[in-house]
Formats: structure tokens, C-alpha cells, sequence
């Protein structure tokens, strides 16, 4: 298994095969009484979170208890401790407390990959998202779900039709998605304002729409990104939100575009009424909630699997 | 009286045959069998296998004096500079204070010249304190003891349209040029790379080629309306080299620069997330590189400009979009030429030399630099060992700072003397100190 998770192409088929599979097992887990494994007792785990997010470092904690590690939450937000030099001295000093993997989310993209290779730390580095470069464990507990829903919870996605829309150009989940379903066989289209897919975005894996009610009706699965709203008015990328949500967002008309089968996602945190309208949140076939919960799966599996190939802990 | 006087034997001047060059009272004064009839107590170099360059001409150094004396100094960076083989060096005006005022301006000569490396001709601030609004005292600059001509807010572009044409026509009093950062401020904000296939799946916000080329077209064309002369800084874009290629077949005053990590260097390496790659502007695509390699070769390019531009260790030390822009340059310059330019035979030694010490001094009106090696100019010059092979090591360089993108590189060269008006700064490849008179090789 890999050393590090930086991004969703470290891991080629088998390897995010073996991650999903692991998590399946792992899943069964959370219907016991007693969730605890002690796999990864005695191992430290840091989660440094130099941004805020409640939901990702939640998952990622519990992940790590329910495999028996210590962990050590460390919240670095604020732009005093999150610029420069901090980040090297916040590793030194995770290292000295004798990290066996850091869980970095960060501001800065590629921040996790320079924690990588700079020798600051030892132990294994897992992205938790890094400015809108990548998210590789969002993209993970979405090909589980994806899955579980659209290929009877085993192999890989080959041949699922799987629509990607909103704020691209921003978003380190459609990065990671991008991806990893098409490492696993699925085929991606991201649907976006052309203001909002990135440069070059010819060259990714995928294919690209300007057009949303078109996109629907070839989609098994349809996954809404988080669109901020001052990405409009102020940022210039689209007129208003309300413009947005009326080319853009998912709602009951375009939600009846989609095939019976198909099913709708989320990263959260939603912005009702923007990219998604309450209607769709709630619908029996969004599996937004569901997502959260294969969160801690798909956590504990790549916990597992980078720890564990590194017995008794990192040489140092 | 510096030295006495020096005869080198056995160099090549340009590349061409070997000769023997004599140097006294600050000039050379005699070549071929002539400079053999030296005084019997003169210092003798053996040559055999260099080539001889006259003392390159940098029109782009920051020596971040005063200011930022952690990161260089005056007298720091031209000891790198005279390693590197330059005679004379250009010192950009974003220092704190910036460079915008005689006062300041006279500061940095008179460091020069007590350092006694090289040249330092300061570059004056267009506007004040480098913010785009209002002009410098631009003629209290020229006729300061620093004799200013070169003027630029870089780091900054001059984007206000009518502030750029009253300093092209204003400088015009004194024989000055505007060398502009060209950089539309608006496309570029928050830019950290490239813009590109890459700056998209790297999740870093891009620097468009267009937000050069924008204000490099409108630039040639204020010069052309107004009479002025104009150069570019840093050429990146194979579009920017176009735009000036076709400016100069209208005849227009238009000068650009190249550095030399454009010339080698793509944006490839940002992959790394290793801020030793982050500079402004970017690394660009191996296209681009092409395109400015061929620019340089048929003199759409004029010069090669190292942007020098040293950082503390801890402004690079850091994730990416933290860190600061710049690289060094001063002490790789030559050798980084050589392999892109000489060894690929895009340009001769006479073409390097024309475009790193005759062309930058003719744009910087530089008075006794960039002359031709010939009996009666004054003595500054150049030997280059074109066979050695070094690999770069951050820690064994001379400037202060350690920002090299070169560092583990091996790159083709040598600098083994520099002779600043007959006194030999460098000589082994090594300093020379002033006082006493150096060791010979």
C-alpha cells in the first residue's frame, strides 16, 4: 500500500479497490454494540486542521478511535498560525509527539504534499482536503456509496454514468472525483458555467457540459458541489445565485429528468435553495446523509491500510 | 593604482583564436603580440582554454539594500554578482525605502561603489513608493551622483495606461527608459502559477499568459505613439515575444529581457509544490521556453536579465502559496546560458556577449561597461572556463539567501576571473579581496 494519501491518483485500481473493499468490512462493524477494533492501538494519530471543518475532522476522529489510535485534535485557524513558517514548526512539532500519521486539512493547496516530502514528519500524510487542489477521502466515501447504490456494493464502477455539477474550478471534491471514478471505470461529466470549469479541463479524464437538463437524463448519478455565493456577485464567475440556481441548481422538474435508478449526492455543506432546493435534499434517492456515514468507513479503511503496512510504527 | 597591470595569455576573446590580453591603469591596453611585450613585473594568467567575455551587464538585480539586509546585501550581491562575472549590475528600486527618491538612489551608488565588486547602477522608482499613482522625482534621480536612466516599479506593473505614457514621455529629458513588470494586475490576482493544464489539476490559481502580453502590446504601442523607449522586463510567453518582434520590425524603440530560469526552467516543476520553483512571473511551458530561446537567438530578446532576487529560508520554507516569488540567479546566469543557448548552438560567445554585456549596457546607458575587447576600452571582462562542469550547491553560494532552483543541478561553465577596470575580483573561480593585491591563478 501507498505511504502517503495526497491524491485520489496515488491509488490505481486495485489499490482504491482494496480500500472500498476494506471499508465494506469495516461497515459491518457499525452495526455491532461494541464498534471498537484494537488494530491501531499504541499508534498516534494528528488531526491538523488549519481550516475549519467540523464534518471531516469528526469523521476522520472517530475513524481513528474506532481503530483503538490515540488521537490528537489540532485546530490551527486563524492566519497567524496557518502562514509560513508555522506549518514547518507545527510538524516539527507533531513529529517530536511521534506522529504515526497526519490527517492535514489545509488552505493551501499542496500543502499536504509538501508536509510529504519536505522530511519534516515521518509518519504517513493523509489529505483532508487542501484548497482546491484535492479531497481524496471525500472521493473514496463517494465511490463506496456510488457503489453500494449503482453496482450491488462490489467491484468497481465500470460503466456507471456519473454527472459532476457546480463550482469546479473551486472544488478539490470534483478534483479527487474526477479522479477516482475514472480510475475505477466510471464516466464523469462535469457540468458547469464555463466560468467555473478550469483551464484545461480538456485534458482531464472526463467529459465537460455547459448544459444541465441535457446532462440528466444520461446520469446514474447526479452529485451537486457546494456553490458559495460570493462566488457570484463579487467574484464575477456568474451573474447571482439566483441566476446560478436557475441553470445550475437541482430541483423537482430537473430531479424528474433523471433515470428511476439514479440517485443524488452532496459533500455538504449544502446550501439549500442555491445548488440544491430542500425538496431534492430530503428526496428518498438523495443519499446525502448516507455519505456521512461511509465517511467513517472509508476513513477507517485508508487509516488502516496506511498504518498497518508500517508494523510497530514509522523507523525513526 | 589597482594591480599593476595583468597579462592574460592563451584566452580566446569571444571564442575566436587564442591571444594574449594586457591590462594596465584600468584598461586594456594591447592585444596578440603586442600585450606579449608586457612589463616583466605584470601578474600573468594562464588562459589556455578560456574564453574572454567583456564584464557582464545585469539589468534586473535586487540587492534588497536597504531593507532587507537578512535576505542580501549591497555588498553580498555584487560578490555574487562578480563570481557570476558581472562587472556591473542594475539594483531594482522595491526596497524599503524604495528606490524613488536621489537620496535613496545615492545610497545604493555609493554602497556600490564602496563595496568595490561591481557597478551598481540604481534603478529609480517610476512612481512613488512603487504604487502606481503619482511619478518620482524621475529627473532628480538622473541627476543625481547615481546618474539613473533605467527606471521601473517592478514587482509592480505601471497598469495605469496614462501614468505608463507620461513616464515614457517624461524620461525622455534625460535618455531614460521605462522597464516595465508586465503584469495586468486584475487578471492576475492572487496568481500562483501558470496558467495552464497544470495551475487546473494543481488547484492553483493561474497567471495567464494574456496578463503579460495585454500590457506588452499596449506598452509597444504608448512607446510608438509617444517616441519613447521601452523595455520589457522578463519576457515570459512565446505571444509577448511576437507581439515585440513585430513592434521592432515597425522600427520602434522596444527592448526586452530574458532570465535564465525562463530560458530553462518550465512549470513542470511546480508539481513539486516546492516553493524554490514559485517566481514572477512563472515558469512557463516548454513552448514558451522554446519561443523565448529562439527570441534571444535572433535579437528579438536583447538581453538576458537574471532577476535576481534573493529570500530569506524561511519564505520558502513553507507551502506554496505562503512563500515568497523569486529565485537567485546572479551566480548561475553564464552557466545556465551556456547550456541553453551556446551548447544548443542557438548563439555564439560573441552572441552572449552582445546579449549579456554590449545590448544591457547600451539599454541602461551604462558608460564603460558592454565595450568591445579591444585595445585602449577599459579593462572590465570575463574568463569562462566553457569545459567545467559543476553541480550547484545552495550552501556554496555567495548571496546571502539560498533560493537557487538550480541547487543539485549540474550545469555546464565556470567563471574563473573577473576583471572590474583591470582589477581582478575573481580570480581561481574564487574572490578577490581589495587590498592586498590577490593571489594569481
Amino acid at each position: 500500500m501507498i505511504r502517503h494519501l495526497l491524491s485520489a491518483a496515488d491509488l490505481d485500481h486495485p489499490q482504491a479497490l482494496r480500500v472500498l473493499d476494506t471499508a465494506a468490512e469495516l461497515l459491518a462493524l457499525a452495526d455491532r454494540p461494541i464498534k471498537k477494533l484494537p488494530t491501531l492501538r499504541g499508534r498516534t494519530v494528528v488531526n491538523l486542521f488549519f481550516e475549519d471543518s467540523t464534518r471531516t475532522r469528526i469523521s476522520f476522529e472517530a475513524a481513528a478511535k474506532r481503530l483503538s489510535a490515540d488521537v490528537i485534535t489540532f485546530s490551527a485557524k486563524g492566519s497567524s498560525v496557518s502562514k509560513g513558517e508555522s506549518l514547518k514548526d507545527t510538524a516539527l512539532t507533531l513529529q517530536a509527539l511521534g506522529a504515526d500519521a497526519v490527517i492535514v486539512r489545509h488552505q493551501s493547496s499542496g500543502a499536504p504534499h509538501r508536509l510529504a516530502t519536505s522530511g519534516w514528519v515521518d509518519g504517513s500524510v493523509i489529505n483532508a482536503g487542501d484548497g482546491t487542489h484535492e479531497h481524496p477521502t471525500q472521493a473514496l466515501l463517494d465511490a463506496f456509496t456510488l457503489r453500494r447504490h449503482l453496482a450491488g456494493g462490489t467491484g468497481d464502477l465500470d460503466g456507471c454514468r456519473v454527472t459532476i455539477v457546480g463550482d469546479v474550478l473551486h472544488s478539490r471534491v470534483a478534483r479527487s472525483n474526477a479522479l477516482l471514478l475514472s480510475t475505477l471505470g466510471a464516466e464523469v461529466t462535469l457540468v458547469a458555467p464555463p466560468t467555473l470549469l478550469p483551464v484545461g479541463v480538456q485534458t482531464w479524464p472526463v467529459a465537460t457540459s455547459y448544459d444541465l437538463d441535457g446532462s440528466l437524463p444520461k446520469s446514474d448519478a447526479v452529485m451537486m458541489l457546494r456553490v458559495q455565493r460570493e462566488r457570484g456577485a463579487a467574484g464575477g464567475f456568474f451573474p447571482s445565485p439566483r441566476e446560478y440556481s436557475r441553470r445550475y441548481g437541482i430541483d423537482a422538474r430537473r430531479m424528474a429528468l433523471l433515470p428511476e435508478h439514479a440517485i443524488v449526492m452532496h459533500p455538504g455543506p449544502m446550501n439549500r435553495g442555491v445548488e440544491i432546493t430542500a425538496e431534492v435534499a430530503d428526496h428518498p434517492r438523495s443519499v446525502i446523509v448516507e455519505q456521512v456515514a461511509n465517511g467513517v468507513a472509508v476513513r477507517m479503511a485508508v487509516l488502516y491500510l496506511l498504518l498497518s503496512g508500517s508494523e510497530g510504527g514509522q523507523d525513526r | 593604482m589597482p594591480n599593476g597591470s595583468t597579462l592574460i595569455r592563451g584566452v580566446r576573446p569571444l571564442g575566436a583564436k587564442p591571444t594574449d590580453l594586457l591590462l594596465a591603469n584600468g584598461t586594456l591596453v594591447a592585444t596578440g603580440a603586442q600585450a606579449a611585450e608586457a612589463p616583466a613585473d605584470a601578474n600573468v594568467v594562464d588562459a589556455a582554454g578560456l574564453v574572454a567575455l567583456p564584464g557582464l551587464v545585469d539589468l534586473h538585480t535586487h540587492l534588497r539594500e536597504p531593507g532587507r539586509e537578512d535576505a542580501e546585501t549591497v555588498d553580498s550581491g555584487t560578490r555574487a554578482a562578480a563570481l557570476g562575472g558581472f562587472t556591473a549590475v542594475h539594483a531594482m528600486a522595491n526596497t524599503d525605502p524604495v528606490a524613488d527618491t536621489a537620496g535613496v538612489v545615492e545610497q545604493v551608488w555609493r554602497l556600490g561603489r564602496e563595496a568595490g565588486w561591481c557597478d551598481v547602477q540604481p534603478v529609480g522608482a517610476v512612481t512613488i513608493g512603487i504604487a502606481g499613482q503619482r511619478l518620482a522625482e524621475l529627473g532628480a534621480m538622473a541627476d543625481s551622483a547615481a546618474r539613473v536612466r533605467v527606471f521601473s516599479d517592478d514587482g509592480h506593473c505601471v497598469s495605469d495606461a496614462v501614468l505608463m505614457r507620461r513616464a515614457l514621455e517624461y524620461v525622455k529629458a534625460f535618455d531614460g527608459v521605462v522597464a516595465q513588470h508586465a503584469q495586468e494586475p486584475r487578471l492576475t490576482e492572487g496568481a500562483q502559477m501558470n496558467e495552464g493544464e497544470l495551475s487546473g489539476r494543481l488547484g492553483l490559481t493561474g497567471w495567464p499568459a494574456v496578463a503579460e502580453e495585454a500590457i506588452v502590446a499596449r506598452d509597444v504601442l504608448l512607446a510608438a505613439h509617444v517616441g519613447s523607449r521601452l523595455h520589457v522586463c522578463h519576457v515570459s510567453t512565446a505571444g509577448s515575444v511576437e507581439i515585440i518582434r513585430w513592434a521592432k520590425s515597425k522600427g520602434w524603440a522596444v527592448t526586452a529581457e530574458v532570465t535564465p530560469h525562463h530560458l530553462l526552467l518550465t512549470d513542470e516543476l511546480v508539481r513539486t509544490y516546492d516553493p524554490r520553483y514559485k517566481v514572477n512571473p512563472p515558469l512557463r511551458s516548454s513552448s514558451d521556453v522554446e519561443a523565448l530561446g529562439a527570441g534571444l537567438a535572433d535579437g528579438t530578446i536583447d538581453a538576458v536579465a537574471t532577476d535576481h532576487a534573493p529570500h530569506p529560508v524561511e519564505d520558502k520554507e513553507c507551502e506554496w502559496s505562503a512563500a515568497a516569488m523569486g529565485m537567485l540567479g546572479l551566480e548561475t546566469a553564464l552557466s545556465v546560458v551556456q547550456q541553453t543557448m551556446v551548447d544548443t548552438g542557438l548563439l555564439d560567445w560573441a552572441g552572449v556577449a552582445d546579449r549579456m554585456s554590449t545590448r544591457p549596457a547600451v539599454i541602461g546607458r551604462v558608460p564603460g561597461q558592454g565595450r568591445p575587447l579591444a585595445a585602449g576600452e577599459p579593462a572590465n571582462l570575463v574568463l569562462v572556463d566553457p569545459d567545467a562542469q559543476r553541480t550547484v550547491r545552495a550552501d556554496r553560494l555567495s548571496s546571502l539567501s539560498r533560493n537557487t532552483p538550480y541547487a543539485g543541478r549540474e550545469l555546464p561553465g565556470h567563471v574563473i576571473a573577473t576583471f572590474l577596470r583591470g582589477r581582478a575580483t575573481v580570480l581561481a573561480g574564487a574572490l578577490v579581496q581589495p587590498e592586498p593585491a590577490g593571489v594569481l591563478r
